[in-house]
């Protein structure tokens, strides 16, 4: 007997929750590009065309904005589709399709419709992708009312939060991070859904806040380290859901440190870390000591050369920063 | 519940009802543009006064449990699936009492009761919807076939051509109507389009295709329901190109003086309602009588439908953000992507 749960990656999370929701749910189906005999570009679904058939797990043609219409129509029928678009880049092909129509249909139309559909996709940067492949798109699917907006950071939470996306009656944007698919963790069981809008405490801390989803909350965690070296105690928290948003838990830790930094791997301009800061600047005005600290990508289209694409992404260091800053320290000191 | 698919020709009875129908749109869209004047009708207001053949002739031939899905133009469609005039009268009025509730207003209305699966305000948008409708109906191993309207203009919109690859790919239990007015608001077709025809864009996948008079009710409807026949029966896509014009300008904001004059009369000429009167009349299966009888009682409908439109109460303002998401997690009154305790 093993003395604790088993560890499976990122990547075979969720498999486990497609499969699981799968076998569950015959209304159930994946589609996308290459998920089928190709296993998935970044082998998510494999062995899935196996288990569930042609009919369940459907190799699509290069049509995002189609098929994300057709998950959205399947999904007005009363099936439950899990899109899948290689990558949130492609995403952009299909905002008309997830704006106009996925987000609204059960508003516009009086509730006589709804949407319960996923769309899985990976962002962020890192492999030297370069401009048009390496995207995070949060803020702007956040941006959207009728959407929910779901962003693990760890195996645990990719499994039970696809699962409750799955089970979601509305339309989810699942972004997973390309970063994490290898990433290893412990992983809940066939019942255990994470449900959304719980933020969590990933370490906790004293000193100040640093807020980080997807693949920046192992950036906090490994500046989290550093800092403790340096006498810093910092706590980390994961909003895991910014649609919806769990603001309590966050506003209760920074009233508790006084101090805040929001990490976020895209743009500055409007986006995640901005929107999570003036939710704070409202709920939490009178406990700041210092202003709060916005880590993000560079403001710049990303750049291919790897030390320029480093340089744009946050990196732990930054963080520390950030940290230093809204602590009134000078780095190092 | 089991549905039999209308004939292609219909009897004496259909023909009646088909011309009600088509009556009752002219009407009715006529009162919409009376209460957009007097101001009780915001935003757009596109009317369909022309394309009744278009509209009747498609519906008449499909079952009543068959997916439809329209454009912003689509008053007519929701009357010809049966909605009740009234509730489509109170949507275009912003009412509690229209058919969604004031959510949509003129170019989003639904009647899911009818298999009516929306209009929707992006030109070519909600043709992949109707695919995926299709893909349902065949994943369940159903027997409705989904029909999609949609104008000349969106057919040159890129996902149109992706939803013909993959109803062609698939063989998707779809019929894809082009409703060819020939004009993309003010654009003519020889502006917009390389070719003149349309249908031949979804014969390139595979997927049969081909032209009727969209001024011709029964053409229309015979057209349909062979294309209807080939989805469910043969389990194969098809596309049917209807050639028709629109009598007012693109939507009321548009003063419609791009288009010759002798041009709109040379249609007028074949005012669908004129011409399949000739036909009631010429045929013995209506007398002047009972036309102006029917055409008295429709007046009634639509005077009444307004009515109840005018009187209805507005939406409550607590409603603002009710019903956003099917499973919401707040009940917050004015919409939040916050939970509150």
């Amino acid at each position: 007997m093993s003395d604790g749960p088993a560890e499976v990656t990122y990547r075979d999370a969720l498999n486990q929750a497609l499969r699981e929701e799968m076998q569950r749910d015959d209304g159930v189906f994946l589609m996308g590009e290459d998920i089928g005999r190709f296993d998935g570009a970044f082998k998510v679904t494999r062995g899935l065309l196996d288990e569930f058939g042609e009919q369940r797990v459907v190799d699509t043609p290069i049509t995002e904005a189609g098929f994300t219409g057709l998950g959205i129509g399947a999904a007005m029928a009363g099936l439950r589709p899990v899109i899948e678009i290689m990558t949130v880049n492609f995403a952009l092909v299909a905002m008309d399709q997830i704006v106009s129509n996925a987000s609204k249909i059960h508003y516009m139309f009086g509730g006589q419709a709804t949407v319960p559909m996923v769309i899985r996709m990976p962002g962020g940067a890192g492999h030297q992708l370069s401009a048009q492949h390496s995207h995070s798109l949060e803020a702007m699917f956040t941006h959207v009312p009728g959407l929910k907006v779901v962003v693990p950071a760890t195996p645990e939470d990719a499994k039970g939060l696809l699962k409750t996306a799955i089970r979601d009656d509305d339309p989810v944007i699942f972004l997973e991070s390309e970063g994490l698919y290898g990433k290893k963790g412990p992983v809940g069981g066939e019942d255990d859904l994470v449900p959304f809008g719980q933020a969590v405490v990933r370490r906790p801390g004293r000193d100040c806040t640093v807020i980080a989803h997807s693949r920046m909350v192992w950036v906090a965690l490994a500046a989290a380290e550093d800092l403790a070296a340096q006498g810093i105690d910092v706590e980390v928290i994961d909003p895991r859901t910014f649609r919806p948003l769990d603001l309590d838990t966050l506003a209760e830790s920074v009233r508790r440190t006084s101090r805040a930094v929001v990490v976020d791997e895209g743009w500055p301009e409007c986006g995640i870390a901005a929107g999570v800061a003036t939710h704070l600047y409202e709920a939490c005005f009178d406990w700041l000591d210092a202003p709060i600290a916005r880590v993000n990508s560079a403001d710049v289209p990303m750049p291919y050369a790897r030390n320029l694409e480093q340089a744009a992404i946050p990196q732990a260091s930054d963080v520390v920063a950030a940290v230093h800053a809204a602590l009134g320290r000078e780095a190092g000191a | 519940m089991t549905h039999t698919a209308p004939a292609a020709q219909p009897d004496h009875d259909g023909m009646r009802a088909m011309f009600r129908a088509m009556t009752l749109i002219r009407r009715f869209e006529e009162r919409a543009s009376d209460e957009y004047m007097a101001g009780r009708i915001g935003g757009f207001l596109h009317l369909a006064i022309g394309e009744e053949a278009a509209i009747v002739g498609t519906v008449s031939a499909l079952r009543p449990d068959d997916p439809l899905t329209s454009t912003y133009r689509e008053h007519g469609q929701a009357l010809a699936r049966g909605s009740d005039p009234r509730a489509i009268m109170a949507e275009l009025l912003g009412r509690a009492t229209g058919l969604c509730g004031g959510r949509g207003g003129s170019m989003h209305l639904m009647d899911r009761d009818r298999s009516f699966y929306g209009g929707y305000g992006i030109v070519g948008g909600a043709v992949p919807l109707a695919l995926g409708l299709a893909w349902a109906t065949r994943y369940r191993g159903g027997d409705q076939v989904s029909v999609t309207m949609f104008g000349e203009g969106a057919a040159n919109q890129g996902v149109v051509s992706e939803c013909f690859n993959m109803a062609g790919l698939w063989d998707l239990p779809i019929v894809f109507l082009i409703l060819n007015n020939q004009y993309g608001m003010g654009t003519p077709v020889e502006r917009a389009a390389a070719a003149e025809d349309f249908y031949p864009r979804a014969a390139a996948y595979d997927i049969e295709s081909w032209k009727v008079d969209g001024m011709d009710v029964l053409a229309v409807r015979g057209a349909v329901a062979e294309a209807a026949r080939l989805a469910r029966d043969e389990r194969r896509p098809a596309c049917v190109e209807l050639l028709a014009y629109r009598y007012r300008g693109h939507s009321m904001s548009d003063p419609d003086t791009v288009r010759a004059t002798e041009e709109k009369e040379r249609w007028r000429a074949r005012d669908p309602l004129v011409t399949f009167e000739r036909v009631l009349l010429g045929e013995g299966i209506m007398d002047a009588e009972a036309i102006a009888a029917m055409q008295a009682e429709i007046d009634d409908v639509v005077a009444d439908a307004a009515a109840f439109a005018e009187e209805s109460p507005e939406v409550p303002a607590d409603q603002l953000a009710r019903g956003v998401y099917a499973q919401p997690w707040n009940d917050d009154a004015r919409g939040s992507a916050l939970v509150r305790p």
